[in-house]
């Protein structure tokens, strides 16, 4: 019934509201806060993959100068166990304490815990605590954990079988039975290790009944809530706050056992403490991500039409589940693994395994890098084995635009697409019809060049709280915003996303500037404390902060609006219905000379003795938003590599990306976000692997082994964009954050394995470092002598 | 044993007496409170911790304190001027070459200590230049774009504003 105005602020390159306190050092981080009386908490690890705990001698460690306190699991156990928010059908879930009371499942599986006066203290007294280990059988590979015989993770479940997920479509058997051409393929998606830049920090005082506790976290209401029911606390007793967060990329979205051990020892030992973990530790101890072997077979006919899809999947879980670890191989995963086609037959069946290995769960993508992978390469297997253009073969497959919403073989619904446009732009910006005279022209040089295409399809604004049900998630997935108009006019928006590098606080300003008709800067977006929040978030990950909590911003806005047209209306002796609100003003529609200041409504709103009859003081809205179906963001990004021929290098020589993430709030950040996750997907294609020997030791233990990329590892890129607005928000928004990590990876292993095609490559597995490179090039007879 | 030690910070020295283990960046986060400077890793790699020492980037991890003796430091918080920003800073923000900003005082001081050795660097230069710096969130991409903005605003007002880097040498 109000005036609508035309976004001012949505759309716009707003500089961000985050950085001046992020650029001159002012930003508080969790292990920058310090409190008087502090202790620090250090924690003795496992170094055995698999051990059965004799006996853990303390004594020596309990004399050691400044030590406060030295506890076993046992003394622990009170802090109860780390939680798991998903449940899928046929699950075996783990016990998983904070430390471990029976036996280590995992080389890093805490098994003590000392507090002190220092870290230098602490540290010392771990070191003089005595564990008799009992070394057992290990497994570390997934596979082999599922076969007859294997060592058992947890005795009590049986067998390391953590779950079996079928998925099924359409007619598979005939799919194989019409196929004229059959292609298997083994796809290894292999083990990542998320590398946040902020190690994982915990800082907990207990003061007044109350306990706060500051966090590294991406879900600080799923902390809150956790330890105010295993630390016996009531949830109005539990201020949890995620400060600044250093990057997150899945690996901070969990209810962490140092969450928990640093609460519990802050209320026990009446004194402040303080966890900071060290980066090798963390490499142990905070989550993986990926770790999927995939035997895939495609059938299809000779123009390149795929009939079906079949996949048998181990996905290796580690040592315990994690939060949200069975939903990542599951849900996340098979559900999109169709991806930007129309395939008849789809035969998909999971299975999760437990290993002597540090858990997985999600990392930036989570689940579908894995699916655009497999499907990706499988695509362009297919145009190898036809002899077919990659770009046509994805054409000719691609759902039409005129059939969204589309109901996929694997069975959810699309909201939203049009692939082709996407596509052509990606090959006209990567000068896609001249690549051949390129290669032609590195084979002068001894080179391999090569051209990868990858279309994907993603699944974001996670979710519907109804389809979480159906689909065994623990809890809804809302998000929920409170716009607060003080008198004077000045506006505070909090939040229950939890940004850690996303920019919330411009662009959720951005959307209710719009609504408000004032100017971002005017608004204060404030997150990560549960004593400010509306009263419960969720959280930002799988790229649902702006489809969730962005929408739920933009809906408290509106109701905001809503009564400042009423007031403004009432003041103004006006219709509503002829109210505009812009500018920082309030008028009549063709009457601006009469404005009032939205300030003056404000203060109106508060002085309350002049408001339409019946209206309530105050100027304010709470909204839970809760979304009725996912997102769908599509893409094509084209690689373009050049490998030396005598070196194995890989260069990516140009990189260019056509994403569609709906409506853009804030173009400058989504590009960033791109920026990040292409090269987070890159990472996966050349660089990065956890490797374990079979003792289950991380031979990639540290940063000097495990090759995050630099900045001379990774090219400018070209980005471009369509918009296709989802009809499931009203912004219009699908999300951004993992897009560029999932459509990376294939595009850039698709290029390198178009540069080594001529030598009769076909596949090889990830990360393709030179010496892979220059292994499979002399394998094949070629490369310079 | 404590050793005394006197570090100059961003201008001002600070008497203290310390252990001879603790590293220079547990001194200036720790014993001085200047938490800007960040720590990432434990073995070098990442680059968050970088500070100038006597003009130089250096990873503040790699550094006993007590070698600091004596040295001129300069940390993030050191960078604006009576609330003049640098240019890097006002670079990286208008470029958008920080998103977390976790990386961000390293990358910043390792570029003002490059771009004062180097005042016209070609991208690959920049590139380089950063390569001990890690960044998760960027891509590197705008980062490349905000040294290079700086290098053109500090070219362009050369002598207007001492040289971050020159200065602590003395």
């Amino acid at each position: 019934m109000t005036a609508t105005t035309t976004p001012t602020y949505i759309g716009a390159r707003v500089a961000r509201k985050e950085d001046p306190r992020l650029i001159t050092g002012e930003g508080t981080f969790t292990d920058d806060v310090t409190l008087p009386g502090m202790a620090y908490l250090t924690l003795v690890r496992s170094p055995h993959a698999h051990a059965r705990i004799r006996r853990i001698d303390t004594t020596a460690a309990k004399k050691e100068p400044g030590v406060v306190a030295v506890f076993t699991g046992k003394d622990l156990e009170a802090t109860g166990m780390l939680p798991v928010f998903i449940t899928v059908p046929s699950m075996s879930g783990s016990k998983h304490m904070p430390i471990a009371t029976d036996k280590a499942r995992y080389a890093g599986d805490a098994v003590a815990a000392v507090v002190a006066d220092s870290r230098e203290a602490a540290k010392r007294a771990a070191d003089l605590i005595a564990v008799d280990y009992e070394p057992l059988p290990i497994v570390v590979d997934a596979m082999k954990a599922l076969e007859p015989g294997a060592p058992i993770v947890h005795e009590e479940l049986g067998s390391n079988l953590v779950f079996t997920y079928p998925v099924k479509g359409g007619d598979i058997d005939k799919a194989f039975k019409d196929a004229e051409v059959k292609i298997s393929q083994r796809i290894v998606n292999q083990r990542l290790i998320p590398n946040a830049i902020e190690p994982r920090a915990v800082t907990a005082k207990f003061e007044a009944g109350e306990l706060t506790l500051w966090s590294t976290t991406q879900i600080p209401h799923f902390v809150q809530l956790i330890a105010a029911l295993n630390l016996g606390l009531g949830q109005n007793k539990v201020r949890v706050i995620a400060p600044e967060v250093g990057g997150g990329f899945g690996s901070k979205l969990q209810v962490y056992a140092e969450e928990l051990l640093v609460g519990f020892l802050a209320k026990t030992l009446g004194r402040p403490v303080k966890w900071t973990e060290e980066r090798r530790e963390g490499y142990l101890a905070t989550i993986h991500g990926r770790d999927h072997v995939s035997d895939v077979e495609l059938a299809a006919k000779r123009d390149g039409t795929i009939l079906g899809l079949r996949v048998r999947t181990v996905a290796n879980v580690g040592a315990y589940l994690q939060a949200f670890a069975p939903g990542i191989p599951t849900i996340l995963h098979v559900f999109i693994v169709p991806g930007a086609y129309r395939i008849p037959a789809f035969d998909y069946e999971m299975r999760g395994a437990y290993t002597n290995t540090t858990p997985v769960d999600a990392y930036r993508g989570a689940g579908r890098p894995e699916a655009a992978y497999l499907i990706e390469r499988m695509v362009d297997r297919l145009a190898d084995e036809i002899r077919m253009d990659p770009a046509e073969v994805r054409r000719k497959n691609f759902i039409a635009a005129d059939a969204f919403p589309f109901n996929t073989i694997s069975g959810i619904t699309y909201d939203s697409g049009n692939y082709e446009p996407a596509l052509d732009r990606a090959l006209a910006m990567a000068d896609y019809k001249g690549f051949e005279k390129r290669r032609a022209e590195a084979k002068t040089r001894g080179n391999y060049r090569g051209i990868g295409i990858s279309s994907y399809v993603e699944i974001c604004g996670l979710a519907p709280s109804k389809v979480n049900a159906a689909l065994g998630v623990g809890w809804g997935g809302y998000e929920s915003a409170r716009i607060r108009v003080h008198a004077t006019g000045s506006v505070q928006v909090f939040t229950g996303t939890s940004p850690h590098g996303q920019g919330h606080e411009t662009s959720w300003a951005q959307i209710a500037a719009d609504a408000l008709g004032i100017s971002p800067n005017d608004i204060e977006v404030r997150h990560g404390d549960t004593f400010e929040s509306p009263g419960m978030g969720v959280g930002t990950f799988g790229s649902r902060s702006l489809a969730v909590g962005g929408v739920a911003v933009h809906k408290a806005a509106e109701k905001v609006r809503e009564k400042v047209v009423q007031i403004g209306a009432h003041l103004l002796e006006a219709s509503p219905a002829d109210v505009v609100v812009a500018g920082g003003k309030v008028f009549v529609k063709g009457v601006p000379e009469k404005a009032k200041n939205f300030g003056d409504i404000s203060m109106a709103a508060y002085l309350a003795n002049n408001l339409p009859e019946g209206m309530e003081p105050g100027l304010e809205a709470t909204v839970y938003y809760d979304p009725p179906n996912f997102t769908f963001p599509f893409g094509t990004h084209i690689a373009e590599v050049e490998i030396d021929g005598e070196t194995g290098r890989v260069q990516i020589v140009k990189y260019s990306a056509c994403d569609d993430c709906g409506r853009q709030i804030n173009p400058m950040i989504v590009e960033g976000q791109l920026h990040g996750g292409i090269t987070q997907g890159i990472g996966q294609a050349l660089y990065e692997g956890a490797v374990y020997d079979n003792d289950g030791q991380l031979l990639s233990g540290s940063m000097m082994e495990y090759h995050v990329p630099t900045a001379e590892d990774v090219p400018p890129f070209d980005l471009d964009s369509t918009e296709t607005l989802t009809n499931t928000n009203p912004l219009g928004v699908k999300g951004i954050g993992e897009a560029g990590t999932i459509g990376s990876t294939p595009a850039a292993v698709n290029a390198v394995i178009d540069a080594l095609s001529p030598l009769g490559i076909k596949h090889l597995d990830m990360p393709l470092t030179p010496e892979k490179l220059w292994r499979a090039i002399r394998a094949s007879g070629e490369g310079r002598r | 044993m404590p050793h005394a030690v006197a570090v100059t910070v961003n201008g001002t020295s600070y008497p203290r007496e310390i252990e001879p283990t603790l590293l220079l960046v547990e001194y200036l986060r720790e014993t001085l409170g200047l938490t800007g400077t960040h720590v990432g890793c434990d073995t070098s790699q990442c680059g968050a911790c970088t500070v100038l020492v006597d003009g130089r980037a250096t990873k503040a991890c790699t550094m006993l304190a007590v070698q600091a003796d004596g040295a001129e430091v300069i940390t993030i918080e050191g960078l604006a001027k009576n609330g003049d920003m640098h240019p890097i800073q006002r670079a990286f923000a208008k470029e958008h070459a920080l998103q977390c900003g976790f990386c961000t005082p390293g990358l910043m001081i390792t570029a003002v200590d490059f771009l004062e050795r180097n005042p016209s660097p070609s991208d690959a230069e920049i590139r380089h230049a950063i390569k001990g710096n890690l960044c998760r969130c960027t891509g590197y991409h705008n980062i490349v774009n905000a040294i290079r903005s700086a290098s053109a605003e500090m070219r362009q007002s050369a002598g207007a504003r001492p040289k971050v880097a020159a200065e602590a040498k003395r």
